[in-house]
């Protein structure tokens, strides 16, 4: 990749022009129409399983991005969270509902024009804005900006109480999911128990 | 690295996702769509954290919160359509409209009859 | 010479990620024989069957590759990639020496290896969802459930060790090691071990691919060459497994000789820790599922906050 800048340098002198891009930004560029392309057809399909795994393709590229941008420690919680936890969990539903193999014709609502002209259009101003307002920003990618040891230091010297918080609504945000998905009635002999022989109907009934 | 890249990639992951909000009819796909927008914002405070070289870090922190909190959104919002799915079958949301009122028989599973009746 | 050193370390990585694995195939075959009072393979290659595996693989290759007919093509065929491909990239960070032993370093080293480790379920799930099977179907959601709840103690059990050291990189955690740290940090290493077990799906754990009910859980219609990918992902996630914790909870390559055998050490290590692996499956019976959950949830996460609050009184006691 040295060698690339070098080159690139040498030709261009003002090496800040959109004609001569740095080796980074040509794998940003890359890996960012991947990830938009997987988006858009993460959003699109009628195969709802796909559509998750093509998410998966979008958030891996994303977590790409992040390293590109020198937030290592972002990048791997996005790993850990959004591929591993995240993804996974929308898998799991998706096959609790039944999502079969095949188009399944209800995967899209009858206001699919008006949500396209919604999506242009917000694209259209957003990109007219951005680029305005942005086009002769640059990002200085020397020195790591985002090593764990540095996210850790500012994670607890600045941000303590806001994380404290988030542990708080965590733990609400698990007790409410147990709460919306134990069995109506909270008959407590539901479960099976070990030695124990089911025998009430109430439960079968209950599926 | 030209500040206007990420930004730009994050504008049209964002917009990608609110087509995704508005068409979308199944309730997880929604909530998939829901992530893309996030992940679009996610994107933008790292570009501009980096870019201000913000000595308190507050977009990579703020990203860190987000992800956190979408996780737990997640969770939760799983957890809602799941039991919608079990006492609706359907996890369509415009099938959905009934707010919680027992008027129509018919979409009544068996367990919630027999609690009706009771 | 920069490239060609990276370029050394991936091709020793690779190297090692096929040979492991057989390796601990093999002594599973062999060990369970004798074990149950067996003798195990004693034909192929002559001495003590030492080429089973190399059969095995010769016999898989030779099989037609049947894809079902109801089957998604695509996801079906590509799913023991996506199981296989993150513990390649897990063996490349495991720090087998001292003095940069190691495939590649990496800063946020157990971030990495935890991270990484979590994208192998997505190949068990596209496998049962993509096989048009209820059978493969209930596996894939057992396998799901199962990794979802195993996760979090072998994410606490680790953090405990990162915060012993004062740093989240492995060879960082090696250097830190003290003899004192293996009762120390015990709690975390059993949760760690146990958690990890899970994660493989290795009996007593082994409910998603529980033949007795489910016939082979996700990989039910596999065959051929996809079927011997999943097998292979299975054993190198106990090599996986055991090299890391070999590496967090054991000392790595600390031990007599340590500056020319340290390598020798972890591979010591980690071979004894296999043999455990081994051991278990042949003495336990198989968890139901709910002892499953009610383990990971009531047993494993209490040990593993326990071990954290240890680590860190004893952490602010003896700073």
């Amino acid at each position: 990749m040295s060698t690339l800048l070098a080159a690139a340098g040498s030709l261009e002198p003002a090496a800040r022009s959109y004609l001569s891009p740095t080796g980074q930004e040509i794998v940003f560029l890359l890996v960012g129409a991947l990830v938009l392309g997987a988006a858009v057809v993460s959003v699109t399909t009628r195969q709802l399983v796909h559509a998750a795994l093509w998410l998966v393709v979008a958030l891996g590229g994303l977590a790409v991005e992040f390293l590109l941008l020198t937030a290592e420690f972002v990048a791997w919680v996005q790993v850990l969270v959004y591929l591993g936890s995240v993804v996974v969990l929308v898998l799991f539903g998706l096959m609790l509902t039944r999502a079969p193999i095949g188009r399944s014709p209800e995967a899209d609502s009858g206001n699919r024009p008006a949500a396209l002209a919604v999506g242009a259009a917000s694209a259209a101003t957003l990109v007219t804005l951005v680029v305005d307002a942005f086009r002769s920003s640059w990002i200085d990618l020397s020195g790591a900006a985002g090593t764990t040891r540095l996210t850790g230091e500012y994670l607890f010297s600045h941000w303590v109480l806001p994380f404290e918080a988030l542990s708080v609504l965590l733990l609400a945000a698990l007790v409410g999911a147990i709460v919306l998905s134990r069995a109506k009635g909270g008959s407590a002999d539901a479960k099976p128990r070990a030695g124990k022989l089911r025998t009430g109907l109430t439960k079968q009934k209950e599926r | 690295m030209h500040l206007a890249y990420p930004a730009v990639l994050a504008v049209l992951l964002f917009s990608v996702g609110v087509y995704g909000v508005l068409a979308r009819r199944n309730v997880i796909l929604v909530l998939m769509s829901v992530e893309l927008m996030l992940n679009a914002v996610n994107l933008n405070l790292v570009a501009f954290d980096v870019w201000l070289r913000d000595t308190l870090h507050a977009g990579q922190a703020l990203t860190l919160f987000t992800i956190t909190v979408a996780a737990a959104e997640i969770g939760l919002g799983l957890a809602v359509v799941l039991l919608v799915y079990r006492t609706r079958r359907t996890a369509a949301v415009d099938e959905v409209t009934a707010l919680g009122d027992r008027h129509e028989a018919d979409e009544l599973s068996d367990g919630e009859k027999e609690q009706a009746a009771a | 010479m920069n490239l060609l050193d990276t370029l050394l370390r991936c091709v020793g990585t690779l190297v090692a990620f096929l040979v492991l694995p057989l390796v601990v195939g093999q002594a599973e075959h062999k060990v369970m024989a004798h074990m149950q009072g067996r003798l195990g393979p004693m034909y192929a290659g002559g001495f003590h069957g030492w080429a089973q595996l190399v059969a095995d693989g010769v016999k898989f290759v030779q099989k037609e590759n049947v894809v079902p007919a109801g089957a998604d093509r695509r996801v079906f065929q590509l799913a023991p990639a996506v199981a296989l491909l993150p513990y390649l990239l897990v063996l490349l960070v495991i720090p087998v020496g001292p003095d940069g032993m190691v495939g590649q370093v990496v800063d946020a080293g157990i971030f990495f290896v935890l991270a990484v480790m979590g994208i192998g379920v997505l190949g068990s799930l596209m496998a049962g969802w993509a096989s048009a099977n209820k059978f493969s179907l209930l596996g894939a959601l057992r396998t799901a459930a199962q990794l979802m709840s195993y996760e979090l103690p072998m994410l606490l059990a680790a953090a405990s060790v990162a915060m012993a050291a004062g740093t989240v990189s492995l060879p960082g955690i090696v250097d830190a090691f003290h003899w004192w740290w293996v009762p120390w940090q015990l709690i975390g290493a059993f949760v760690f071990f146990t958690a990890g077990l899970a994660e493989l799906q290795r009996p007593p754990f082994d409910m998603p691919v529980a033949d007795s009910e489910i016939i082979f859980g996700a990989y039910t219609e596999y065959t051929g060459l996809r079927f011997a990918l999943f097998l292979l992902s299975e054993y190198a996630g106990i090599v996986v497994l055991c090299g890391l914790t070999t590496v967090l909870f054991l000392g790595g390559w600390h031990g007599p000789f340590e500056d020319g055998l340290g390598w020798l050490w972890t591979l010591v290590k980690t071979f004894a820790l296999a043999f455990v692996v081994l051991w278990l499956r042949v003495t336990y019976p198989r968890l139901r599922e709910d002892q499953l959950m009610r383990f990971a949830w009531t047993v494993l996460i209490p040990l593993a906050l326990a071990q954290l609050a240890l680590t860190g009184i004893i952490k602010v006691a003896i700073s």
